[in-house]
């Protein structure tokens, strides 16, 4: 049909809140992350208050049953969450990008064999790989933990940038570019990335989401950042044993964990929206 | 005579933008009316407005009289029916318009079932088979029982686009829509298809909404053509006349480009 | 010397059947030759085998003498800067993600041309009959004719000997493809021009030499006037025959 009407960006406003919304829950935990570096209402692993304290104007939300502010650690928490979050994305979108657009290039004997080993490795759960990556280590760190989620995640990304690319290189404007005389680095910089950038950054962000899940996750068993570091997760973990009598400690840094991941699965769907609307019109 | 389809002050818009507006046509029964338009003319959505399949975010007003039904404002219910026994339309590209995974013979086969369940026909498999015959045999499609078992991937472009066109008059229509049917076809082909749909108008009665963008192409198939841009009709008249002494300069215009390379293939460029 | 020359070529995908068999022809220099199809004629390959993109199994493929290697990088470099294309889709020829600027000067940066390339890429739009105050914009911001202007810019901006054109008109409007026909017959006054297409009224209108493939072979070739005005092959003359015209004025 020639009638070319655009009728996604009449949906916008809706869309717009979804953006918003989104930015809120992220930007909420972001800046407590920021503010913990300089400040925290309390020392993290000082025992500043009674046990099982309720929340007060003393302890805004409350004491853990050691006695330490729950409100000081959640703050800590949210640093870990975005450190690790941040860093297993990077490390995942590193490998996976470079396997994923030489998968895409490969020939058709190699491409097959890549693809199929990512379908293998995504079959494994992330949090399995993780791990068995932090089983290989000595001990327990928050950059073991933040290496395992990563390259628990590069499958999926490596999975996505070959489709994205492999959908770009059959465009026009990539014989054009051979035509011109750019050679295939300049092509992938230049022609390729910018055009899966888009699309790729807002799955990056989901993966974002389930990298800080799986953070807690391993924290919960023992395998994330050792204390003091305070994760979510480990709060979560600790405590498990007074949920009924100081129930604060667990809903806290689970509502925390819940915002964070829906914030930036709504924030990555409002961006994929605007994206898409903007590409529409081309 | 008969008038099977009538449109009067056609409006069709979404909130910000009116894509058409102030249409009237009529076509008659046995009438073959072509639509001429560039992109953005809004020719293709004048002939979803009549099949009732617009968008939804489009909205249309005025009247839309198709076989002596209103079709704008109609409940999807009516529509159903109206698509089913008064119009049926041939897209561009009968490659997306076939199921890529069922044999051809079945996908003529259920427009067919449908048409005989509603006219309280039998419809066992032995009828079907016949009717699928006799359409195969209208389009002109060569060697029937193979082609039945065939997939869409596995016959020409122009032979999908005669089964399409096979399941149009499968449910009998009085109004056969062809939205730039030959558009996608290499030009031999597309000289068969124009054969094919003049004489079907002339063997079943049916009448014919042409639209396309080559207006050679429209001279060849209708009678009657309407010129539209922008939303607006333009010109209206006798084939003959619009595309030989076109009134309005922007006719004028298209009418002198497709002559500039007519002239050029008598070799006077 | 003819500026190309094709001999003997045969090309086929992978181990497929073959596309192309036994493919000879010429154009000189200057010329305008116009390589007429239908699908499956393996026009649009042989324009991937001129262009470099794929080498041909059988035959080969003369370049002002010399015979085009695609897999040697210095020669390509060289067979670049003297040889550019146009592609059908407005589109996807262009990267939605760059300026104008950077699509218009993207041959004059990967090849290395020296210069002052915004102001060769602004002489490039003015031959094309655009502004210079384009050069900041997106793709997105144009209509299909606008598009495809800014691809024949890209085109000749570094001034290329021979320019390939594939079906370079027959994604645009009847109006807006007169004017790029126009464009067309003004820039080839200056290069040498392939233009494929399906379309044989294009082709009659800006091509003097015309190739016309069926099944992938030639079946006829030579002065286009010629051609049409009496056409040897079968397969020529059902393709004219099969051509709609215009309906002409009653004479009165």
């Amino acid at each position: 049909m020639d009638d070319g009407v655009n009728i996604a960006a009449r949906v916008g406003s809706r869309k717009n809140i979804t953006l918003w919304l989104g930015a809120v829950l992220v930007g909420v935990p972001l800046l407590a992350g920021l503010v913990s570096f300089v400040w925290t209402p309390y020392a993290l692993s000082d025992m500043v208050g009674g046990r099982l304290e309720t929340p007060g104007w003393a302890h805004w939300a409350g004491t853990d049953r050691l006695g330490r502010d729950i409100l000081t650690q959640l703050m800590v928490g949210a640093r870990v969450a975005l450190v690790v979050g941040c860093g297993a994305v990077a490390i995942g979108a590193a490998i996976g990008v470079m396997c994923g657009i030489l998968a895409a290039f490969a020939t058709r004997f190699a491409d097959d064999a890549l693809a199929a080993f990512f379908d293998i490795l995504i079959a494994f759960p992330t949090l399995l790989i993780a791990m068995l990556v932090v089983a290989t280590r000595q001990e327990a760190s928050l950059g073991t933990a933040i290496l395992a989620l990563g390259i628990g995640l590069a499958p999926i990304v490596g999975r996505i940038t070959r489709i994205l690319t492999k959908q770009v290189l059959g465009q026009d404007y990539i014989v054009a570019a051979r035509v011109c005389g750019t050679s295939w680095p300049a092509i992938v910089l230049w022609h390729i990335v910018p055009n899966i950038l888009p699309f790729l950054g807002v799955n990056l962000a989901l993966q974002f989401g389930l990298a800080v899940m799986a953070e807690a996750s391993l924290s919960y068993l023992g395998l994330g950042a050792p204390p003091p570091n305070a994760s979510w997760g480990q709060m979560l973990q600790e405590a498990q044993g007074t949920v009924y009598s100081a129930p604060w400690g667990a809903v806290l840094p689970g509502l925390a964990l819940f915002a964070l991941v829906i914030g930036v699965n709504l924030l990555a769907d409002g961006l994929r929206d605007r994206v898409s609307s903007q590409r529409g019109e081309a | 005579m008969d008038e099977i389809l009538r449109v009067r002050d056609l409006r069709l818009a979404t909130v910000d933008k009116v894509l058409v507006e102030g249409l009237s046509f009529t076509l008659s029964r046995g009438e073959r009316f072509g639509l001429i338009g560039e992109s953005g003319s809004g020719k293709s959505l004048t002939s979803l407005a009549i099949t009732g399949l617009l968008p939804d975010a489009i909205r249309a007003s005025g009247q839309i009289t198709l076989a002596g039904e209103e079709v704008v404002g109609a409940p999807e219910r009516r529509l159903v029916g109206l698509r089913g026994n008064a119009v049926a339309t041939v897209f561009q590209e009968p490659l997306t318009a076939l199921d890529p995974l069922m044999p051809l013979g079945r996908q003529i086969a259920q427009p067919v079932r449908r048409r005989l369940l509603r006219q309280g026909l039998p419809a066992t498999r032995p009828d079907i088979t016949r009717e699928v015959h006799t359409l195969m045999d209208q389009v002109r499609l060569p060697d029937p029982d193979r082609l039945m078992r065939a997939y869409p991937h596995q016959v020409s472009g122009g032979q999908r686009q005669r089964v399409a066109i096979a399941m149009a008059l499968a449910c009998q229509p009085k109004l056969l829509i062809a939205d730039e049917p030959t558009t996608a076809l290499d030009v031999t082909t597309q000289a068969e298809i124009v054969t094919l749909l003049r004489s079907l108008v002339t063997d079943l009665g049916i009448s014919l909404l042409f639209i396309s963008h080559d207006l050679a192409v429209v001279g060849q198939v209708a009678e009657r053509v309407m010129v539209m841009r922008d939303g607006h009709m333009i010109e209206a008249g006798p084939a003959d006349t619009v595309l030989t002494r076109p009134r309005d300069s922007y006719t004028q215009s298209l009418v002198a480009a497709a002559a500039r390379f007519d002239a050029a293939l008598e070799g006077d460029a | 010397m003819s500026l190309i020359s094709v001999e003997n070529v045969g090309f086929a995908y992978g181990t497929g059947r073959a596309v192309l068999e036994d493919i000879s022809f010429q154009v000189p220099r200057g010329a305008n030759v116009g390589l007429v199809g239908e699908s499956g004629s393996g026009k649009s390959t042989l324009l991937r085998l001129l262009l470099g993109l794929e080498t041909p199994q059988k035959g080969r493929i003369l370049f002002d003498g010399a015979p085009l290697a695609a897999r040697d990088k210095r020669f390509m470099r060289g067979y670049r800067t003297r040889v550019q294309a146009v592609f059908q889709d407005p589109y996807s020829s262009l990267n939605p993600a760059h300026r104008i600027q950077r699509i218009v000067t993207e041959p004059l940066r990967s090849l290395k041309v020296a210069g002052d390339h915004h102001k060769m890429a602004q002489a490039a739009l003015e031959a094309v009959g655009l502004g210079p105050d384009i050069l900041q914009r997106y793709p997105r911001q144009f209509s299909g004719g606008q598009r495809q202007r800014i691809a024949i810019a890209r085109a000749i901006v570094a001034r290329p000997e021979l320019v390939l054109a594939d079906e370079a008109v027959s994604a645009l409007d009847l109006s807006t493809r007169v004017r790029v026909v126009d464009l067309f017959q003004s820039i080839s006054q200056q290069m040498t021009m392939i233009f494929v297409s399906h379309d044989m009224g294009v082709v009659a209108a800006l091509c003097d030499h015309m190739v016309v493939l069926d099944r992938g072979r030639i079946v006829e070739a030579g002065e286009t006037r010629a051609i049409l005005r009496n056409p040897q092959h079968a397969y020529t003359q059902s393709l004219l025959a099969s051509i709609p015209r215009m309906p002409v004025p009653a004479q009165i």
